[in-house]
């Protein structure tokens, strides 16, 4: 179970300006995959360019062999039934009510009869916590049951790609720690392939098997969590730390000026690496690995304290 | 900078010819199975409930007004006995295409760019997509059907309704005589002014729904731009609609001659 998604040189521009170039990376089959970036990287049209609903400038991405770039519309609609994607508010139908919405793709797609649907869908409600609302119209419920609408309907294909587009935006804490763990969970139980869109360090740190960094219109790094969090590259540190000094300023990238000013500024010692979060069921995933295995494989000491059972969540300042 | 200005020169071709494309796929997509009734009966439904009463109340006035203009043309010419027949030929072939024009144009065509523009602005449209079904033959080949079929239908109650007023006004408030109103009836008019009636009607529904669908499908930048949509949708569908009904009686007129009395 799974699919990979094999990017290649990937380049995709608006008019003149040039959103992100030479992408490539390769999101492996059945892991999940977290893309940071700052705010106005790209990163949503990263995931549309994903799913062919943006078509790249250049460059390939290649998934069970199709070339989504350049494939013809009808193997396009093919290809996207392995797909699940969960949009930012969630794009339900706001015409139907939330069985309604999350039968609709069985509904088009398959030629289960309504009894069948309704235990499908009554099943995927009952993951992500819906059930009973199954008669509101999207207009009715708060962003949260939006979203976690969107998740169900974008499960109930059995997707062998699921896309999360910012699942934590809105969300309050509590809510996002819960969606995170559903997240972990999912990937235990459907062996999926997880690709996230978000600028939430904490589910970067905790949730992902790798981790990919969007800035100034190209792919700074994609590589395993822990290559990430204990990566002393001046980007990568600062954006997973969410620290002020370092290359990034308010609007873009900062000036030279700014960067001279904080020349001297002693850069705060990386914070410890967090535990992967685990399903909790206590079943691993497949695609886990044992805490601090990236680090020993590479001779990369961890920063102090890391993997720590007891440590707290709060990310370094 | 002339490059500024050759591609801000160029812009309105580059729309017209994104506007034939989209055309040309609703064409293809109207092809493909499975075709969606459901969806048809309900937006030709819709469509036809938004239009009717409006249309009714356009018509009287339309066909009342042709029947003065004309009754007082033709009491100068002291033809008083065509009356009938000039007003069936005004109403047919022109008032009955043109008043249905306005109403699917400005009643169904700014419901469905609304409708179509405000699921775009909600990523609804996206997410169609990418649960593999294409909004345009999900979505946009039954409101354009459900369009040319209402406007048809529209078409045929203009045209009864229109020459109902226009008898009305002759005979009750003009003093014309009800029998020479009703025998002029084919004096000038023929068959083939009813046919054309209704194909001006079908291209007109067509014309408007696959504006409106465009518009509505290409709504960009929030609220607003579905607000500009459907305006924009009107004013296109406005144009076109009177162009191509120009360019149809232009041709009709050339190919069937008119019938002497």
């Amino acid at each position: 179970m799974g699919v990979e998604i094999q990017v290649e040189h990937l380049s995709k521009s608006f008019g003149k300006q040039l959103i992100w170039g030479d992408v490539s990376l390769t999101v492996p089959a059945g892991e999940i995959c977290v893309m940071l970036g700052p705010s106005g990287t790209g990163k949503s049209v990263f995931l549309k360019t994903l799913i062919g609903l943006l078509k790249p400038d250049q460059g390939s991405i290649v998934i069970e062999g199709t070339d989504i770039a350049t494939c013809s519309e009808k193997d396009l609609y093919e290809i996207r039934k392995l797909f699940g994607v969960l949009f930012q508010d969630g794009a339900m139908f706001g015409s139907m009510n939330l069985y309604d919405n999350v039968a609709f793709p069985l509904r088009e797609h398959t030629k289960k009869s309504e009894s069948q649907i309704r235990d499908i869908v009554m099943e995927k409600m009952d993951l992500v916590g819906l059930v009973g609302a199954e008669d509101k119209l999207p207009g009715e419920i708060s962003g949260g049951m939006r979203k976690r609408a969107g998740l169900a309907r974008a499960l109930v294909l059995d997707p062998e790609i699921v896309l999360f587009d910012e699942p934590d935006s809105g969300l309050d804490p509590v809510r996002t720690a819960f969606l995170n763990q559903l997240i972990v969970d999912l990937n235990a139980q459907i062996d999926a392939t997880f690709l996230i869109v978000t600028h939430d360090i904490n589910t970067a740190r905790t949730v992902p098997d790798n981790i990919g960094l969007l800035y100034h219109r190209h792919l700074a790094m994609f590589g395993p969590r822990e290559m990430l969090l204990s990566s002393e590259e001046p980007v990568v540190r600062q954006f997973l730390n969410a620290q002020k000094v370092g290359p990034i300023g308010m609007s873009e990238e900062k000036d030279a000026d700014e960067l001279e000013a904080e020349k001297d500024q002693e850069l705060p010692p990386l914070p410890p690496i967090p535990l992967q979060l685990e399903p909790s069921n206590g079943i691993p995933r497949r695609s886990q690995r044992p805490p601090g295995d990236w680090c020993r494989a590479n001779g990369v000491t961890p920063p102090p304290g890391s993997f720590d059972e007891n440590m707290s969540m709060a990310t370094g300042g | 900078m002339s490059s500024l200005t050759a591609s801000r020169v160029l812009a309105p071709v580059g729309t017209a010819g994104k506007f034939f494309a989209f055309g040309l796929d609703v064409m293809r997509a109207l092809f493909k199975r499975p075709f969606q009734m459901r969806e048809f009966i309900q937006q030709a439904w819709f469509i036809a409930s938004v239009t009717i009463v409006p249309t009714a109340l356009v018509a009287i006035p339309f066909g009342a007004v042709i029947a003065l203009q004309v009754g007082g043309l033709i009491k100068q010419f002291g033809a008083q006995s065509f009356t009938g027949s000039a007003s069936v030929l005004a109403v047919v072939q022109q008032a009955a295409p043109i008043g249905t024009a306005l109403l699917i144009a400005g009643a169904g065509g700014s419901a469905i760019a609304a409708d179509l523009g405000a699921r775009k602005i909600r990523e609804e449209l996206d997410a169609m997509m990418v649960l593999g079904i294409d909004p345009i033959q999900r979505l946009v080949v039954p409101r354009v059907l459900a369009a040319m079929l209402v406007a048809v239908f529209l078409n045929g109650m203009v045209s009864v309704v229109g020459v109902a007023g226009g008898y009305f006004f002759n005979v009750v408030l003009q003093d014309g005589t009800p029998g020479a109103y009703l025998a002029s009836f084919t004096a000038l008019s023929q068959l083939p002014d009813l046919w054309q009636g209704m194909a001006k009607a079908l291209v007109f529904g067509l014309i408007a729904a696959v504006v409106a669908c465009y518009k509505g499908m290409n709504a960009a930048g929030g609220p607003k731009g579905v607000g500009d949509a459907v305006n924009e949708s009107v004013v296109v569908t406005f144009i076109l609609l009177f162009i191509v009904n120009f360019v149809m009686s232009a041709i009709y007129i050339q190919l069937v001659p008119p019938k002497t009395g």
